[in-house]
């Protein structure tokens, strides 16, 4: 007999959406100045959305004016004991407006709304928390006696986590005394655009923070652009070294977050059901767009046949499908173009000769879909163990050593983070200590708290955002 | 607008005359003019374990206005209720300090949004009983709501602040972070009922504690309304507990109880602290004391009072 899930879907009539939506410059919703357009498209559907405002370079003017205008008269100006109550509003209304954002995030991004409703909203609001109450206590954030804001931040977020990547630029920029022109993805703008109605319910002063929907031309000109005093770009490193190149000898401020290669280490001591969950969440969690995926398995040689089989078994249990059903565990790839690039990658590493594994797992005939996938038998040269896939595809290698692991581990240009699987807690930090990496993860994987800093080493970027240490990259102290 | 004044306000004890000049007529002439409604006057109470008893002394004293005025008789706690209000905060202390920082900041954010809705409120309240004009109660009230607001934003970085990760000379990972004391006894400030109550009793639970508080004992009306706000609110049942009363009786039962694991004694006088603080060594509590302009903006210090430092030691190797 075999049991099935009846299907349980969100209701998508919690969010309204419109056919188009504008820019959000200066308090006000506008149309780009040169009317342009571009559609946004459900990735598990492909139907469009809405038609979103396509920012050029006079809407970037435009609204790099608008924050320097609002720094100056109204934001910079502001006791921070006020500039508190305007964050803690947005957290509210972020918290009471939950579910509307969690359905309009998995609409546009593809993400199970399981996961946009218990992960990115509530972290969204509780970043908003956490910042609002850093903005009357900047002194004490250990930065120096009178720590100052850097002016006007322009912001660069991706598509994976498209509100809270958002709420992680701008709570502590706005905390910190200062003013935004965020540039959300072209292929997730609309909970961005919905946080803008929320700054607008929050009374807070027109041109504190403003919205730039595009595509790359748009945040080009919005990182270059010579009115703005610090850049704020997660994505990938590729783009990132373009920015640093852009910024390089303006003496403007920079923070990169981006990509990653994470090692997930499984030693033979470790809890196996606690080590293939946090595998599957490493790896599989938002359908492997997350930069600190962990998308290298390192699994002691001792047991890797049991890790991988029991693995296996866990993989096919999950359920890959609509995004606004609540018992889906894999959404949809959030583009086309994205797909493409795992489809790429994935066949580098047959061709390569590692070994492709997938459960059996039908695909929706409409959308962009891909099966969570494992390779073994990979070797540390192949392209899948070397470069960022961000899909649901996991690289198995093979250890004997705590010194091999942090070797293999460590044998990459990134360093975002690792996840540690093991009983002893010598040994998970004496792993910390050696792994490059600005987040360790140990006998869990892939948490996050508005308190926690994160960021990554080398090529992953620098700068951290969350807790104490996030405040640095909006400060002058 | 709650609790309107009573008969012996003057502006409203000259009413009825005034009414019965403006109905000559009397019945001969017709309807009779309705009758001034009557105010509904609130009983002052203690707040013990979420409930609002009366002081199991049956005693209560009067509470006067500046003007000599009896505004209500307020709840004169004895020794047994300032030990049924231990006994409560003993009991609320495991959950609450259990608590993870971030639902502690949102609880205490949520008293901060009800303070708000009672502004009104708390500025007639100190115009009545402490006579103060009303703009000096209106600056007092958005600073003490404020301030609760600046607290709200500490229990999730009290940590990253006072914590440390220590660099100790050998294969450990040495970290130390602060944690709650206990029960802490406050004696608030005798001079601000509602101001300098906040800002002795917001640092006490922020940092996880709960607390038993003695208000001040001629301003008490604005720490038992304060009281129906945490009680509405999210804060759990014994959190806080408030005792109305002479502090002269209270606080050397405070300052000698055993489960009592701090104690400030700012709203004590400097000659009276002395004797108080003998009473405290009794089981070493933490004693913290400091005369502050309630109008300033406060640092850390009364939060990290009532925490003690826990280091934790952990080997690393393979």
């Amino acid at each position: 007999m075999t049991w099935d899930y009846a299907p349980a879907p969100e209701s998508r009539a919690v969010v309204t959406i419109a056919g188009e939506y504008g820019l959000f410059v200066d308090g006000e919703f506008g149309p780009a100045a040169d009317g342009r357009q571009f559609p946004t498209v459900n990735p598990a559907t492909e139907e469009t959305l809405a038609q979103v405002a396509l920012a050029g370079q006079a809407d970037v003017d435009r609204a790099v004016a608008a924050a320097r205008a609002a720094h100056q008269d109204a934001w910079g100006p502001m006791p921070g004991a006020e500039r508190a109550k305007y964050l803690y509003r947005i957290a509210r209304v972020l918290q009471e407006r939950a579910r509307e954002f969690a359905v309009l995030e998995s609409l546009d991004n593809g993400k199970p709304v399981r996961e946009s409703r218990d992960v990115d909203v509530p972290l969204a609001a509780a970043h908003f928390f956490y910042y609002a109450g850093w903005a009357d206590k900047l002194e004490y954030a250990g930065l120096g006696p009178a720590p100052r804001p850097l002016g006007v931040a322009g912001q660069v977020i991706p598509w994976n986590f498209p509100l809270l990547m958002a709420a992680w630029k701008l709570a502590p920029a706005l905390a910190a005394g200062n003013t935004c022109v965020l540039k959300p993805a072209e292929t997730t703008p609309l909970t961005a655009l919905l946080l803008a109605e929320v700054c607008q319910q929050a009374d807070l002063p027109p041109g504190v923070v403003n919205v730039l929907t595009g595509a790359g031309d748009t945040g080009a000109a919005l990182v270059s652009h010579p009115g703005v005093d610090k850049v704020a770009f997660t994505g990938s490193t590729d783009v990132g070294k373009e920015i640093s190149r852009a910024l390089a000898g303006t003496g403007r401020r920079l923070t990169l977050e981006l990509g990653g290669k994470g090692a997930n280490i499984v030693f033979d001591d470790a809890p196996a059901d606690q080590a293939v969950e946090g595998i599957v969440n490493g790896i599989f969690f938002n359908q492997g767009h997350v930069c600190c995926a962990g998308s290298r398995l390192l699994v002691q040689e001792s047991v890797a046949d049991t890790v991988v089989d029991r693995l296996k078994e866990r993989l096919a249990t999950l359920r890959l499908g609509d995004p606004l059903d609540k018992n889906t565990d894999i959404g949809a790839i959030n583009s086309r173009e994205q797909l493409d690039k795992i489809s790429a990658l994935s066949a580098a590493g047959d061709a390569e000769g590692a070994e492709r594994w997938s459960p059996p797992c039908p695909l929706p005939a409409r959308g962009f879909w891909f099966p969570p996938t494992v390779f073994t038998g990979v070797s540390q040269s192949y392209r899948i163990a070397r470069e960022e896939i961000f899909g649901p595809v996991l690289s198995v290698l093979t250890f004997r050593t705590p010194e091999e692991a942090v070797t293999k581990a460590n044998n990459t240009p990134y360093g975002l983070s690792a996840g540690v699987w093991t009983e002893k807690g010598s040994r998970i930090l004496w792993m910390a200590q050696r792994l490059r990496a600005g987040v360790i993860w140990a006998n869990t994987y892939n948490r996050f708290d508005p308190a926690s800093p994160f960021g990554g080493y080398r090529e992953s970027g620098f700068g951290r955002e969350g807790g104490r240490h996030g405040l640095a990259a909006y400060l002058d102290a | 607008m709650p609790d309107r004044a009573g008969p012996r306000r003057p502006a409203r004890a000259r009413r009825p005359p005034r009414a019965a000049a403006a109905a000559p007529a009397g019945p001969a002439g017709g309807r009779a003019p309705a009758p001034p409604r009557l105010g509904v006057r609130k009983t002052y109470k203690l707040f013990i374990g979420g409930a609002f008893p009366r002081s199991e002394s049956g005693r209560s004293y009067p509470v006067t206005g500046a003007d000599g005025t009896l505004l209500a008789h307020a709840a004169r706690a004895s020794r047994k209720d300032a030990r049924d209000a231990v006994t409560a905060a003993r009991a609320a202390f495991a959950a609450w300090s259990g608590a993870t920082a971030y639902n502690r900041g949102q609880v205490l954010y949520r008293v901060a949004e009800l303070l708000d809705g009672r502004a009104a409120q708390f500025t007639e309240t100190s115009v009545r009983n402490e006579g103060l004009s009303a703009a000096e109660a209106d600056r007092a009230v958005a600073a003490a709501i404020d301030r609760w607001v600046w607290y709200a934003g500490w229990p999730d970085k009290i940590a990253q602040v006072a914590g440390a990760a220590n660099p100790v000379a050998g294969p450990y990972f040495n970290f130390s972070v602060p944690e709650p004391a206990g029960v802490v006894a406050v004696v608030a400030p005798a001079g601000s009922g509602l101001l300098g109550l906040v800002s002795v009793l917001a640092p006490v639970i922020a940092s996880g504690n709960t607390a038993v508080v003695v208000a001040s004992e001629a301003y008490p009306l604005a720490a038992v309304t304060l009281a129906e706000v945490l009680a509405t609110s999210d804060v759990p049942a014994g959190v806080v507990n408030v005792l109305t009363g002479l502090a002269a009786e209270l606080a050397p039962v405070l300052a000698g109880h055993m489960d009592v694991n701090a104690i400030d004694l700012t709203g004590v006088g400097v000659s009276g602290r002395g004797e108080l603080e003998r009473l405290a060594a009794g089981n070493v509590k933490r004693v913290f004391a400091a005369d502050e302009d309630w109008a300033a903006p406060p640092g850390p210090r009364r939060m990290l009072a009532f925490t003690e430092i826990k280091t934790v030691w952990h080997p690393v190797g393979i």
